[in-house]
């Protein structure tokens, strides 16, 4: 039994409608910690005076230089004296979870086990970076509850300017929208770069994602460094069987309007069976006995619009692989900014394949670490410096796909051009002689 | 007999540094059966998919709705429900929400009924409002300007019923954040922390806990400048260039910039990150000046709700917010919502041109 709670009139009122509370879990485990008793102290704190009340510091396990967020309380009486002294300290342990958060229940159970034992008991599922966050513990605690959260096979993320713990969506586990192995890319990325991870000491933090298809459910685009979406080259595939029975059960209204004219190309048609074109570029298929979709794949941007609405009657290609995208982040300091399509399309299937992401990333990382401001992201050093010195840094050739459209002023010194031009005929020629 | 560790008992134990786990013997039997090679999937109901494989395997997941922030007991109590009632696998979506895999249609009814009894609403599949992307708060982060697990209990409490069924026009994807770097992320709607008054300075600490040329290097505006005030190595503030974003406080704390009264709540609408029909989009800001008014925010959810009701009535099949505003355009946006458009809704940070409609194309 732990110490009596304090009142708790705020928070108490979380406690009612019908979402599952925190605050009710906070109480049950009050019921045996005073340290959690004086956690809910502080935050009721919080609540009356609108204000936050903990403060940084450096708190980390042997060997590693991040992965500890520290806490230390600041609500302190007129002596310096802590208002809450058994809760002082609230540090929290980032932890890296499997690709796609899968978990069995003896994984969680240990975890559970670990944390009733070293820790406050409180757990989020997950971060917005993706880390498994123990949260809460004191000074002395976090090496015991690292030890033994590291001897199940997990280890701690990142923090500060250092690499950053990164997600990937369910993907190929058990999503037909899939594109590549999005956890075997992860594990092969992140891996690679532990050093960054856990001893910080790039300009700022550095993000990767892996979502598996253009509806980029890891939100990658607006958040990562290096956003890898999975995308493919050729047509997308169809099953009449399918077509059929969606448009037996959505009719004629539905298709037009949710999907032929949701189409951002209009690439999409619907057309009567005899008007059909065929080609290498073309699919299509039969919905009625009168009527077919055509869809030109040459115009097609892979945004996953009628795949989503007719899941199943039409499916992305089988040259499958990724667009890599860089320089994504929110606010600070120059504004959201969404990532860049640095790679238009890579294949993601052999190891070697994985492995030409992987030096991409390093690539990427190195440039970073080398030409960076202090607490600058990767956006925003290619704002500073301009998206051409970072492709010749990181040796990657322009390509049209990475702009929405060629520049729009005249504001360029352009006494190179014969030069490249005779380059780009060069690399031509090269590549044609190679098939 | 190893010596050296006879020598050296008091050595601390190294990390095994092994960096992200492998996935596969955490998946569910099915899934890693037929890992890269599912057809299709479809939803029974509201919280349900099922999803066919080509080998004609067949997978029901379920998912319900949790609090994030979950104490030893609760997520004890999910993996007993694991462990009866589904097959002892579950994982979690990016929204914190909870998934149970079954291999037989059967399965899912008690699992369902299991769920519900303990509070655990089944949901946030398809055209729902799914959980709400957040972030620490008063709980745990050190520059909060309010509560994250509060606010979105509250709201969620005035939401569940959109949770729990697929009738918004789009699937709906909300986030908050409890200060203006927005760690909540891009969303159909979010809401975040809006400073209105400049850092307030505590000059005798500056000095000792702030590197100051790093505070002078992360201001946006270039408005804090090294200065002496009281004799003592400060900053300053040139308040008419402050924009009040609050940057200069995680490296300087003495920069205090939350306030109880003028730290305000601002709602932002029309991010989306997937690629599906337009290209992402950011979110705009359409209304603040909202109080942070804990335990339950009520100002900020009157306001989510009836943006949310208009969009539910007024949009077609498949737009999501931005999708929608796209096709009504704004002028009808904030009519419709009765939000009033104030000069502060107008860009000024750069890149604001590309935010100016230069054509004649007006609604009328």
């Amino acid at each position: 039994m732990a110490k009596k709670m304090h009142d708790t009139p705020n928070l108490d009122q979380l406690e009612d409608g019908p979402w599952p509370s925190f605050v009710t879990g906070l109480k049950e485990l009050a019921k045996d910690k005073d340290y959690v008793v004086d956690l809910l102290g502080q935050l009721e704190t919080s609540y009356r005076t609108k204000k936050g009340y903990w403060k940084g510091g450096t708190v980390g396990v042997f060997g590693y230089g991040g992965g500890i967020i520290p806490r230390f309380t600041e609500l302190k009486d007129e002596a310096g004296k802590p208002v809450y002294e058994d809760c002082t300290e609230f540090h929290t342990l980032r932890v890296m979870p499997p690709a796609g958060m899968h978990y069995d229940t003896d994984t969680l159970r240990q975890f559970c086990d670990i944390w009733e034992k070293h820790g406050s008991g409180l757990i989020a599922f997950h971060g917005q970076s993706g880390d498994i966050m123990f949260q809460g513990a004191t000074t002395d605690n976090v090496q015991k509850a690292f030890d033994e959260i590291n001897e199940m096979g997990f280890d701690l993320g990142g923090a500060g300017p250092a690499v950053r713990t990164s997600m990937s969506c369910v993907g190929a586990a058990r999503c037909e929208q899939s594109c590549y192995d999005e956890a075997k890319a992860q594990r092969s990325v992140l891996n690679t770069f532990l050093d960054d991870i856990h001893r910080p000491s790039l300009p700022y933090k550095f993000k990767f994602k892996f979502s598996g298809c253009p509806n980029d459910c890891m939100n990658s685009v607006q958040r990562a460094d290096m956003a890898v979406i999975g995308t493919w080259r050729d047509n997308i595939r169809t099953d009449e069987a399918m077509a059929k029975q969606w448009f037996a059960k959505h009719g004629m209204d539905e298709l037009v309007n949710d999907v032929v004219a949701r189409c951002p190309t209009k690439t999409f048609q619907l057309k009567q069976i005899k008007n059909v074109k065929t080609g290498p570029s073309i699919s299509s298929v039969a919905i009625s006995d009168t009527h077919a979709i055509e869809i030109d794949n040459h115009d097609c941007v892979r945004c996953m619009h009628c795949i989503n609405v007719m899941t199943g009657a039409l499916a992305p290609g089988k040259d499958k692989g990724a667009s890599v995208l860089v320089g994504g982040k929110s606010t600070l300091k120059i504004g959201g900014l969404m990532g860049t399509v640095i790679i238009p399309f890579m294949k993601l299937e052999t190891d070697e394949d994985v492995q030409k992401l992987v030096d991409l990333g390093q690539r990427t990382i190195d440039f970073f670490a080398e030409n960076a401001l202090e607490h600058e992201r990767t956006g925003e050093m290619i704002e500073r410096i301009g998206l051409i010195n970072f492709l010749e840094g990181v040796e990657v050739e322009v390509d049209p796909n990475m702009v929405s459209t060629p520049r729009t002023n005249p504001y360029v010194r352009t006494d190179g051009w014969d030069e490249e031009v005779a380059k780009i005929n060069a690399q031509k020629i090269k590549k044609q002689q190679a098939a | 007999m190893n010596q050296a560790v006879q020598e050296k008992p008091a050595a601390k134990r190294k990390p095994k540094e092994t960096g992200v786990p492998d996935n596969k013997k955490y998946l569910h039997p099915l899934m890693a059966k037929n890992y890269g090679n599912w057809k299709y999937h479809d939803r029974p109901r509201p919280g349900v998919l099922h999803h066919v494989a080509h080998s004609g395997d067949q997978i029901w997941t379920v998912r319900a709705g949790t609090q994030r922030q979950m104490d030893v007991g609760t997520i004890r109590l999910l993996c007993d429900i694991a462990d009866k009632y589904a097959e002892g696998h579950v994982r979690f979506t990016i929204r914190s929400n909870i998934e149970y895999m079954v291999s037989k249609a059967e399965k899912v009814a008690p699992l369902i009924a299991e769920l519900e009894k303990h509070g655990f609403p089944v949901g946030g599949t398809g055209n729902s409002i799914s959980m709400i992307a957040h972030t620490q708060g008063w709980l745990h982060c050190d520059i909060p300007g309010t509560d994250a697990s509060g606010v979105v209990k509250a709201l969620m409490d005035d939401l569940i019923v959109e949770f729990k069924r697929e009738e918004m026009p789009n699937r709906v994807h909300l986030s908050t954040s409890c200060c203006e770097i927005n760690c909540g992320g891009q969303a159909d709607l979010a809401i975040i922390v809006q400073h209105t008054k400049p850092p307030v300075i505590n000059h005798d600490l500056v000095a000792n806990v702030c590197e100051r040329p790093t505070v002078v290097a992360r201001c946006p505006v270039a408005a804090i400048r090294p200065a002496m005030v009281n004799g003592k190595p400060s900053l300053e503030i040139d308040e008419t260039k402050c924009m009040c974003c609050g940057a200069c406080y995680p490296p300087c704390p003495p920069m205090q910039i939350n306030d109880p009264e003028y730290s305000k709540l601002a709602i932002w609408v029309g991010g989306k990150n997937s690629n599906a029909r337009g290209k992402p989009t950011f979110m705009k800001m359409v209304a603040s000046g909202l109080p942070n008014n804990p335990p339950r925010w009520p100002e900020v959810s009157v306001v989510v709700k009836r943006i949310l009701t208009v969009y539910k009535d007024d949009a077609r099949p498949w737009e999501r917010m931005a999708d929608w505003i796209d096709r009504i355009g704004w002028p009808r946006f904030f009519e419709k919502t009765e939000l009033p458009f104030t000069k502060y809704l107008i860009d000024d940070w750069r890149g604001s041109r590309s935010t100016f409609n230069a054509s004649t194309h007006i609604r009328f």
